[in-house]
């Protein structure tokens, strides 16, 4: 089993189109890392020197990982990692 | 081109009046593929703010999941500017993520009238469509 990350489609660019790709690590930062390793280019969209972008929502299973460890969350083969770029704007 | 429906174009300018001064924002939900928006989907403004707004990321989560199952998609993105008009600016095309989405903007500076305005927004690059409102989708 591996775990199960979600792609939106902005970013399937990066995953020959796949809306869903299988990732391995014990915490999201290495699954990140994983990732990267099969799609190079990703990691840049999702992460910047201070962790993950301001304006991507990672969700582990049902949570926010924001409201979990960040990057620094465990992950577990059978969980499933979804991407979605945050919905923003405004007149400023 | 967006085509829409009167009804969901009242919703609209009807959150938006409901919010102000405060940006009010959402999505209308529809089958993928078709490009017919159809589930009006009101969404919190997490930032509740005059200047700016963000979907609630767990709130976005239950919808873009909820529209997963359905097999829909953002036809329409939504939101307000309370004091300026209805052109997406320089924040709302650096955020703009959705490049299939119709991004509808609605003005609330004048009380007299709420202009509904219509871009797809891709890669940077905004572009206005012409929205050609209808009684129904026939």
């Amino acid at each position: 089993m591996a775990i199960e990350v979600r792609i939106p489609t902005i970013l399937r660019n990066y995953t020959d189109g796949a809306k869903a790709v299988n990732a391995k690590g014990a915490t999201l930062e290495e699954l990140i890392g994983d990732l990267e390793s099969r799609h190079p280019g990703l990691k840049d969209r999702l992460v910047d020197e201070s962790g993950l972008r301001r304006f991507v929502n990672v969700y582990l299973n049902d949570e926010d990982v924001r409201f979990l460890g960040g990057l620094g969350t465990p992950v577990a083969d059978g969980d499933t990692v979804t991407v979605l770029p945050a919905v923003a704007g405004g007149a400023r | 081109m967006l085509t829409i429906s009167r009804e969901l174009v009242d919703k609209i300018v009807a959150h938006a009046r409901a919010d102000h001064p405060d940006e009010a924002c959402g999505v209308v939900a529809g089958p993928a593929g078709s490009d017919r928006p159809e589930r009006f989907v009101p969404m919190e403004n997490a930032e509740r703010s005059p200047t700016f707004y963000r979907f609630d990321s767990m709130e976005q989560f239950r919808v873009w999941r909820e529209m997963d199952d359905r097999d829909e998609v953002p036809v329409v993105i939504y939101h307000s500017h309370t004091a300026t008009e209805a052109y997406p600016s320089r924040t709302d095309i650096s955020y703009a993520s959705e490049p299939d989405a119709h991004y509808v903007l609605v003005s609330t500076a004048s009380e007299e009238e709420t202009p509904f305005r219509s871009y797809r927004i891709v890669d940077g690059v905004v572009t206005e469509e012409e929205v050609k409102i209808v009684e129904s989708y026939g």
